[in-house]
């Protein structure tokens, strides 16, 4: 936040410096001391529109992150964090292969002059550690939003999720951007990205002169290996005996544009994305060409849990309830404030599961 | 009972134009003379961009569920409908006492408005949370245009121009053992401040003849909570081996509608005054249709 900081521009791409400074500027401290401009844009951030800003994405080389890439790379800079190597990245996208835990993060904000933060490194896979995913999702999650505050980032873009709010019984129909995120109730999965969902509102309070956007899709289906695209990719989806809740999907392509929408300078707060149409399980299933398995619920539980333990599968028993009870979003704010409505059919969205991405 | 569900699964699942099922509505249609499938198919739902019912209304488990209730409304238990003309177009609160232990007479107020009423109007009814958990129950209910009774989800109807059947007994009415029949139990606010916020006009509606179909001794709650259900009554029927509720006559008579105005946030003494008027016009219809009766029966 000094500026020395900001001067040291220093690339450490693929130096093995330790950084101690950075080691320490673990920066609670951004936190409890807020940015010295009280309430008052710093000029700093008026004068950057001048010269070329970058746009960070965290997780770029997911199959969303190379998706919004591709959308992104021509007209704006693109900076990527993420362990795995982007071998195929644009030539104009700058690629940080960095475990975003490590203190090196930090200088890639270091480097200076960042227009936005768009963060989709949220980690997915099942069977890390719950200490793990918590580190990766919600202590590595808070250290950016240190970063974000302490070389005033103006915009933060966190891609959270429907699964949230949870599914449950007494859910109405349609859930909308205040309903309790009641997610984390059966799932330790949920309960990070409800922790990490609320951290960005945290932001969003404390940091009235940054633009933060939380948005919080319905089930994200296409090319990604998520758990809505991967469960439509069994081929033999297993359903719930006597449950046919009513399920909403949204294309890929369609929460890139969300972000694109996002990224523009004034759009704030909290947006539910829905896709086009919501219908029965049953119904969608029949539209992706497959022969659900209906299995009673008890047993279910047990036959899910014990594959997951003995881990041939990624599904965990408390996403069964998705399959059960309705958790579906009301996306008006979206459509208003963020001017969004979604382009892709239902159709068009399926086709894309066995596409490679 | 193994077969009896799967047979309820196979017809709670979605027909594809099972021949049988078609026959089947087509022989009660011609057998009460009406048109069934017409007075489905002029269901208008606020379809989203896929062809849906956001709710999950399904007119092919519609219609055979219209045929197997225009059935019990004009065969078994013969309603008597009275005053169907009062129900407005647009936005409305069908408010009605609650009795009989299984709500038929939900069902068969629901084919009044589907049946009686020029044109047709298609109800939607708020149920309990507990029945979305209940397996196969939670499948039929969206698919027949029942809804989860919360706010939201009233409010969002309402703004659809959609008519709403409320108990706002609740619980409590239905399972009213048989020596307190015809006793309202206490209303509850929240149909009232809807109407408030939404500006809809209620319709009170009686209801008399389903408090006899199954006569019941007891309420106990107890065992009932065990089981996870608001109530278990205590029906000598169903030991005789009679499952099926008495073929009482029902007397269904729609009042003419009440508007209402003031702030929907005023506090619960302001409101409970606004819902005894309600209560009041349907106690009084109540007692004026069980006086014309000569028996249950007839």
């Amino acid at each position: 936040m000094t500026t020395v900081d900001n001067q040291r521009v220093t690339k450490l791409m693929g130096e093995a410096r330790v950084d101690f400074d950075a080691e320490r500027g673990n920066s609670r401290a951004g936190l409890v001391e807020p940015p010295t401009h009280s309430g008052v844009f710093p000029s700093a951030f008026v004068e950057r529109e001048l010269v070329e800003e970058g746009v960070v994405v965290t997780g770029i080389c997911g199959r969303l992150g190379k998706l919004l890439t591709r959308e992104l790379h021509r007209t704006t800079k693109v900076i990527g964090i993420d362990r795995r190597p982007f071998p195929d990245r644009p030539r104009d996208v700058v690629h940080h292969e960095i475990d975003l835990r490590r203190s090196r993060t930090k200088d890639v904000f270091r480097g200076g002059r960042i227009r936005a933060l768009v963060h989709l490194g949220v980690m997915h896979n099942p069977h890390v550690s719950p200490r793990e995913r918590h580190q990766w999702n919600v202590v590595s999650f808070q250290k950016l939003l240190d970063y974000a505050v302490q070389f005033r980032v103006p915009k933060v873009i966190v891609l959270s999720g429907a699964g949230v709010y949870g599914a449950h019984p007494a859910n109405p129909q349609f859930l909308s951007e205040d309903a309790p995120l009641l997610g984390a109730q059966e799932d330790g999965r949920t309960r990070d990205l409800v922790e990490m969902d609320m951290l960005a509102q945290s932001h969003f309070w404390r940091y009235p002169e940054a633009e933060t956007v939380i948005l919080r899709p319905c089930n994200v289906v296409g090319t990604v290996r998520n758990a809505a695209s991967n469960y439509l990719r069994l081929a033999r989806p297993v359903t719930l005996l006597g449950y046919d809740p009513m399920v909403q999907i949204i294309d890929e392509r369609d929460v890139v544009r969300a972000i694109e929408l996002a990224l523009r300078p004034g759009v704030r707060g909290i947006f539910n994305l829905r896709g086009q149409g919501e219908l029965p399980l049953s119904r969608l299933l029949e539209r992706a060409g497959k022969k659900p398995l209906p299995l009673p619920t008890s047993a279910l539980r047990v036959a899910t849990d014990s594959l997951f333990q003995a881990r041939l599968s990624g599904f965990s028993k408390g996403q069964l309830d998705f399959l059960r009870f309705p958790c579906m979003v009301d996306d008006r704010r979206a459509k208003q404030e963020l001017g969004f409505s979604p382009r892709y059919t239902l159709d068009e969205t399926l086709a894309r599961l066995h596409l490679e991405g | 009972m193994e077969q009896a569900l799967r047979q309820f699964a196979h017809a709670s699942s979605y027909s594809r134009d099972s021949s049988l099922r078609a026959r089947f509505v087509e022989a009660v249609g011609a057998s009460i003379g009406e048109d069934l499938d017409a007075r489905v198919d002029s269901i208008r739902v606020f379809e989203n961009e896929a062809g849906f019912d956001p709710f999950g209304f399904d007119r092919d488990t519609a219609r055979w569920m219209l045929a197997v209730v225009a059935w019990l409304h004009r065969r078994y238990f013969r309603c008597i409908v009275k005053g169907i003309e009062n129900v407005p177009e647009g936005r409305v609160l069908v408010i009605a006492n609650h009795s009989g232990q299984i709500p038929i007479d939900g069902m068969m107020i629901g084919a009044a408005l589907m049946l009686d009423a020029e044109p047709p109007r298609f109800p939607r009814s708020m149920v309990e949370r507990w029945t979305v958990e209940l397996p196969f129950v939670s499948t039929l209910f969206p698919r027949i245009g029942q809804v989860l009774g919360s706010p939201e989800n009233a409010r969002r109807l309402l703004q659809q121009e959609e008519c709403i059947v409320v108990f706002p007994e609740g619980a409590k009415g239905i399972s009213k053992p048989f020596k307190e029949r015809y006793r309202l139990q206490p209303f509850g606010l929240g149909f009232m401040r809807l109407a408030l916020e939404t500006n809809t006009p209620i319709v009170p509606v009686s209801v008399v003849g389903a408090e006899e179909q199954y006569i019941s001794l007891a309420n106990w709650t107890k065992v009932g909570a065990l089981m996870g259900m608001p109530a278990f009554p205590v029906i000598p029927q169903l030991f005789l081996g009679m499952p099926l509720p008495l073929p009482t006559r029902y007397r269904i008579s729609f009042g003419e509608p009440l508007r209402f105005e003031g702030d929907p946030d005023a506090d619960d003494v302001v409101i409970e005054s606004k819902v005894a008027v309600v209560r009041e016009r349907i106690a009084s219809m109540i007692a004026a249709d069980r006086a014309a009766r000569r028996s249950i029966f007839f």
